[in-house]
């Protein structure tokens, strides 16, 4: 569960320092959602860096059993974030690899297992930050639309992330919020999963997407990359009209550029820092 | 085969515990002291009622679980209960009784077209009457003890279950129903042969997950609860 | 039981394409969530009970062997015969010797996945005696000549007009053109023939839910009745448990009876909870004359110890496949061995190895919705990613995979050699998606685009874009942009 109490001892004078970790799935396939976590977290008042030795949480070589490597990754990002108050992921399942799996793989290391433990302490899934520990009461923002939100199995399951999301979407102007039935079901992404049983991941999106459609809602909304690349893939697919997005990106007014899958992405208002 | 058998998994289990024998000492002493005290666990806020509520708990959770529930201010209603009850469901006039000392002071000669017999079911009694040790009010549930005076088939074979229950014997947990039971225990300590937690008539969800009563036991429990 | 969990991914597929089997499982995965939701909604300790009923028996499994020895002396003192069977083979051995004792014939069995899982009904068939199952879905299978598909509901994959040609093909002593339409009659039907069989029988097997260090008690847990018939009619009363179901007292087992049905079938209690302690008594009218345990290792004792000990906990509730997706996509049969959904993910490689059941805990998206609902609080996830590094380990992992983890590994652990591999993929895949937005196929990931389209990547990874904003990169740019 979340972690309420600050684990780190932040002076009131000196600003809020947070190390973004980006992820690899953003960092490759949709930047402006790392750009949306940076507009939210400076409103929140926080400064924000980028480490550049950021690679990948090493998820996909823990969940494969592949320990080593996972070790090997992980004592990179260790390294890459030190010095932050805090770090915080748009993603549920990479911030809960952080805080719920490094500590365990480094328990046994006599040189990293405290840093691990403190890494995992000062880290958080965006929303749940924004709201747990910045107190952000809501955000303000617009979209048209009907949304409804999938929960995230990792950010859900492992974070507790379940309400944050949505009292921060009760600030968006012109949203309403149209619950899923079955939003704490997978949606059969499970990093790997979707590819080594992609049968089985088919039947599990299937009745995701189907369940999404029959709430009538016209876009989807998320907080894990993955979720959605998986899910918009499987809308896209079937030629339904819903749309999809980052949480984040609505949350930063950022609902005017073009949804996951959609054509037509520009990139270069954000290379000189006027987005937003 | 079996000795070495048990000695092997014994040996392995202290094995992996880091034991070389048996446990010992004060740890055994902490164990044998457990099992004496058998210290309870939480108890549900709705198993707590007492007096008049405690017996509304039960009655209401027994008819949740599709029970029947009928209450009666002497062994003397019972013939007449029975009686209706059979008529009601199109049931021939005929009960195996247990040969309970209760039940065996009721008067059934104002009854006399019923055929009431003694003993256990051999699969032919369309209807049973046997007497409870217990109700459990927090979930609707009687306890019933096997023993000289109650047989265990009469509580699954015929088609229907009529139980005499008397108001004081119920009582809120499962752990109240051991208690009760402890004290009853003979000095040999052992528990009746079979003890019966009964909720509610025999059902299945096993074709199509939809509950139907009746797969086994009985279609129909009937529980005639008795002022005392 | 012949394992066929080695093809997982082939029964996957076949249990995909079976219409009747989705159609089951569809009903299946409402019906069962939804009721354990409202039963744990109606018990506000439920949580509570769910920490207790874990601290019972992790404190059980810690002193296992002073709680086994002490039953098995209050078996004996109440009459009955304890037997220890390291494996299925010595268990199997047990029921036969004492079924050639008893100069049995006919065998009627309750409801019981140890005895699936040590095969009991084929060795006693070769044996020469007839075996008659009495759970209902127990009987549909059996007639159908298949395994349960589910631990708690054997025959949930099986349609209700399926069970009504099975018993015309079974049944060829009734009236052919009987009605069998509703389920009360296949039911009823059921009932019918059952009945005799039960007074026939001259053995009667269940297994069991818990036994009672204090009392030498087994209790089984049921809702038909038909393990109370198989353990009251015949002469003779086998148990057969897993030593693992051992607690201490009677309290402790109504504790945990109290998470039991409410996980299983969102019942707040089953109809039927019966403590059975030592054979008949002289003065008894009814009931079995000898009563015999069977204590089961097969496996168990090396999980002791090992961080799948926890895994000793379960209830046998069924909860986890419940709310598994992919149990509920695939079924219980593809799992291919005795114990499905994750529960089984982790018990197959335990009890029949990894090389034979490896497969199983690696086909989880992780979601976590098993470790969530499990009444006993085992982290289902944690022992599958376990067993995933024990066969990652023992190099028994797809070498493909591996391949792909080594240069993964090898490229993610150098952050610059990282950026610049991410760089040029994505650019190009960025380059040749950006038209449409999305790809509809993608040679090397068709396992993705078979089934659905991949979004196009930007073009650019937000590294270099937030290079080209000149970001802040560590805590000192912070700290030197707040002193400016």
């Amino acid at each position: 569960m979340v972690d309420k109490n600050s684990p780190t001892i932040v002076s009131e004078n000196k600003p809020i320092t947070v190390g973004l970790f980006v992820t690899c799935l953003v960092d490759l396939f949709r930047p402006r959602i790392g750009f949306a976590a940076v507009e939210l977290l400076e409103r929140a008042g926080c400064q924000v860096a980028v480490p550049k030795a950021q690679t990948c949480c090493g998820q996909p070589a823990y969940n494969s059993g592949d320990n080593a490597h996972a070790r090997a990754v992980a004592a990179n990002l260790i390294d890459a974030f030190d010095g932050f108050d805090y770090v915080v992921a748009p993603s549920g399942s990479c911030a809960g690899m952080i805080r719920e799996h490094i500590p365990e793989l480094f328990a046994d290391d006599p040189i990293l297992a405290d840093k691990a433990v403190a890494l995992g302490r000062k880290t958080h899934e965006l929303t749940s930050f924004l709201v747990d520990v910045m107190g952000m009461p809501t955000a303000v923002a617009a979209y048209q639309g009907t949304v409804t939100y999938h929960d995230s199995c990792s950010g859900l399951r492992e974070l507790g992330v379940k309400d944050q999301p949505r009292r921060l979407l009760k600030g968006v102007d012109g949203l309403t919020l149209t619950e899923l039935p079955s939003s704490e079901v997978c949606c059969g992404f499970g990093g790997t999963f979707c590819v080594k049983y992609p049968e089985i991941s088919n039947k599990m999106v299937s009745e995701k997407t189907s369940a999404i459609a029959d709430t009538g809602a016209d876009t989807l909304l998320a907080g894990d990359l993955g979720c959605l690349l998986n899910m918009a893939g499987k809308m896209s697919r079937e030629g339904r009209p819903i749309r999809a997005f980052h949480v984040a990106e609505i949350l930063a007014g950022m609902g005017d550029g073009p949804a996951i899958g959609e054509a037509g992405e520009d990139l270069s208002a954000f290379a000189d820092g006027q987005e937003g | 085969m079996s000795s070495s058998s048990r000695d092997e998994i014994l040996g392995k289990i202290r094995k992996a515990r880091g034991r070389s024998g048996p446990i010992e000492g004060f740890e055994r002493d902490r164990l044998d002291a457990r099992l004496k005290s058998r210290p309870r666990g939480i108890i549900p806020q709705k198993a707590r009622n007492t007096g008049a509520a405690l017996v509304q708990d039960f009655i209401s959770r027994a008819q949740g679980v599709e029970a029947t529930v009928q209450d009666i201010s002497a062994l003397s209603e019972v013939p007449d209960a029975v009686a209706t009850y059979l008529a009601d469901h199109n049931l021939p006039a005929a009960v195996k009784m247990a040969p309970h000392a209760d039940l065996a002071q009721i008067d059934w000669t104002q009854r006399p077209t019923l055929t009431v017999s003694e003993g256990r079911s051999f699969g032919q009694d369309k209807v049973s009457l046997t007497r409870a040790f217990a109700g459990i009010a927090e979930t609707g549930t009687l306890m019933l003890l096997a023993g000289p005076e109650a047989p265990t088939t009469l509580n699954f074979l015929p088609e229907h279950h009529i139980v005499v229950l008397k108001r004081s014997e119920i009582v809120g947990a499962y752990e109240d129903a051991w208690d009760k039971l402890r004290d009853q225990v003979g000095p040999d300590g052992i528990l009746s042969r079979v003890v019966n937690m009964i909720t509610g008539p025999s059902r299945t969800g096993d074709i199509e997950q939809t509950i139907e009563l009746g797969a086994h036991g009985p279609l129909g429990l009937h529980i005639l609860v008795l002022a005392d | 039981m012949q394992s066929t969990s080695k093809n997982f991914k082939a029964n996957s597929t076949k249990a995909l394409a079976d219409p009747n089997l989705q159609q089951a499982l569809g009903k299946m995965k409402v019906g069962f969530v939804e009721k354990r939701a409202k039963a744990r909604a109606a018990l506000p300790e439920f949580d509570a009970l769910r920490d207790q009923a874990r601290d019972i028996k992790n404190h059980t499994l810690a002193n296992i062997d002073y709680y086994l020895e002490t039953y098995e002396a209050a078996v004996q003192k109440s009459g009955g015969v304890v037997h220890w069977a390291r494996d299925a083979a010595e268990a199997r051995q047990v029921v036969l010797d004492i079924c050639a004792e008893e100069k049995a014939k006919s065998v009627t069995k309750g409801k019981s996945m140890v005895s699936e899982e040590i095969a009991l009904n084929a060795a006693l068939e070769a044996a020469g005696y007839e075996v008659v199952e009495t759970d209902l879905g127990e009987y549909i299978i059996q007639i159908r000549g298949e395994a349960p598909s589910h631990i708690i509901a054997p025959a949930v994959h099986v349609l209700k007009e399926q069970v009504a040609d099975d018993f015309r093909k079974k049944h060829l002593h009734l009236d052919p053109k009987r009605s069998l339409m509703e389920r009360k009659e296949l039911i009823s039907e059921a009932r019918g023939v059952l009945r005799q069989k039960y007074l026939d029988s001259d053995v009667g097997i269940t297994g069991a839910n818990f036994l009672i260090a204090e009392t030498g008690t087994s209790v089984i847990v049921t809702n038909e009745g038909n393990g109370d018939l198989t353990q009251t009619l015949p002469r003779v009363h086998i148990v057969i448990a897993s030593m693992e179901k051992i607690v201490p007292t009677l309290d402790d087992a109504s504790a945990i009876l109290r998470v039991l049905a409410r996980s299983a079938t969102g019942q707040e209690f089953s109809a039927y909870t019966t403590f059975s302690t030592g054979p008949k008594k002289a003065a008894d009218p009814d009931g079995p004359e000898a009563y015999h345990v069977i204590l089961l290792d097969n496996g168990r004792t090396e999980m002791l110890g090992t961080e799948f000990e926890d895994m000793l906990r379960c209830i046998r509730c069924g909860a986890c496949m419940n709310h598994c997706p992919v149990y509920g996509s695939v079924g219980g049969h593809a799992y291919g061995w005795v114990y499905p959904g994750p529960m089984g993910a982790v018990l197959t490689p335990s009890f029949i190895g990894v090389a034979e059941g490896g497969h199983l805990p690696n086909a989880s998206t992780f979601c976590g919705r098993c470790q969530d609902v499990c009444p006993m609080r085992i982290p289902l996830p944690k022992m599958m990613r376990a067993y995933r590094r024990k066969e990652f380990e023992a190099g028994l992992a797809p070498p493909a995979a591996r391949f792909g983890l080594d240069i993964w590994g090898f490229v993610a652990k150098r952050p610059s050699l990282y950026r610049l591999a991410t760089r040029m993929a994505i650019g190009l895949m960025g380059w040749r998606g950006r038209k449409e937005g999305r790809f509809k196929s993608l040679p090397l990931a068709s396992g993705w685009t078979d089934h659905r389209d991949m979004a196009a990547p930007a073009g650019k990874t937000f590294q270099d874009m937030w290079d080209k904003r000149q970001g802040a990169r560590s805590a000192k740019d912070l700290e030197r942009e707040a002193a400016r």
